[in-house]
């Protein structure tokens, strides 16, 4: 069953959103560390939409859906402009080098590509969606 | 995030209480910030309340990570709960920082 929920573009919202993706992974039977796994990938991705792509504009809203099929986990964050972010140029980081010069940022997709089997980013129209995927049995 | 500090005349034990996000790793990153921190020689990080992290978390501690090895100054977690664990797990960070099962075990890093 699919759940959706719609926020503005705040960092208050994110533990709105992991609370309501860690309700409905609740009854999934998974272990506490996959749902954690789960939360933090749409966790990452949310806050990338929130702060990079929308410069935390509160009239600026995402909306996140949940569905599950065939042990497939599906997340869908949808950010309600053209956010044109776009980490199709992605590469992973050297962390180390991240320690040498005491970076910050640059890790959430690393953790999201990690976690997920699959992560993939198309726009529609006037809209950027993100669509993560893990497959669990 | 809640964080309590303890002080003695080497050690500075922050004891994380509740979730580490974008939101509020600002805080942790203001007390970590602190000049007087690389006055001491050890910096323990108690996680048994910590029940989130994200990158944004864990970015605050890498960033800091480098400055606190030029001081001698060690940073080492414990109490860490296995699905915050599991975090720095996934991107290897348990390999770059150190992680101890108790505060006795800190304490004797």
């Amino acid at each position: 069953m699919k759940q959706a929920i719609r926020i503005s573009c705040s960092r208050r919202n994110l533990k709105v959103v992991r609370d309501f993706v860690g309700a409905y992974l609740a009854g999934q039977q998974l272990s506490e560390v996959v749902v954690n796994q789960l939360i933090l990938a749409v966790d990452e991705v949310v806050a990338n939409f929130i702060i990079h792509a929308n410069a935390e504009d509160e009239k600026q809203f995402l909306d996140v859906r949940v569905d599950v099929r065939d042990h497939e986990f599906g997340f869908e964050i949808e950010d309600g402009a053209i956010s044109g972010y776009s980490p199709g140029s992605y590469q992973e980081p050297d962390l180390r080098e991240f320690v040498r010069v005491g970076k910050k940022g640059g890790m959430g997709m690393m953790l999201v590509n990690r976690i997920m089997d699959r992560v993939e980013y198309s726009t529609t129209g006037e809209h950027t969606i993100c669509r993560l995927y893990k497959t669990l049995t | 995030m809640k964080i309590t500090q303890h002080a003695t005349d080497t050690t500075l034990t922050l004891a994380l209480n509740g979730e580490l996000d974008a939101s509020s790793s600002v805080l942790l990153d203001t007390e970590l910030s602190k000049p007087e921190i690389l006055r001491t020689q050890k910096v323990l990080i108690d996680c048994q309340q910590l029940n989130y992290i994200s990158s944004a978390g864990l970015g605050v501690f890498i960033s800091h990570l480098q400055t606190f090895q030029d001081a001698n100054v060690k940073l080492v977690f414990f109490n860490m709960q296995e699905k915050v664990r599991n975090v720095f797990e996934i991107l290897g960070l348990d390999s770059l920082m150190t992680i101890v099962p108790s505060e006795a075990d800190a304490a004797a890093v």
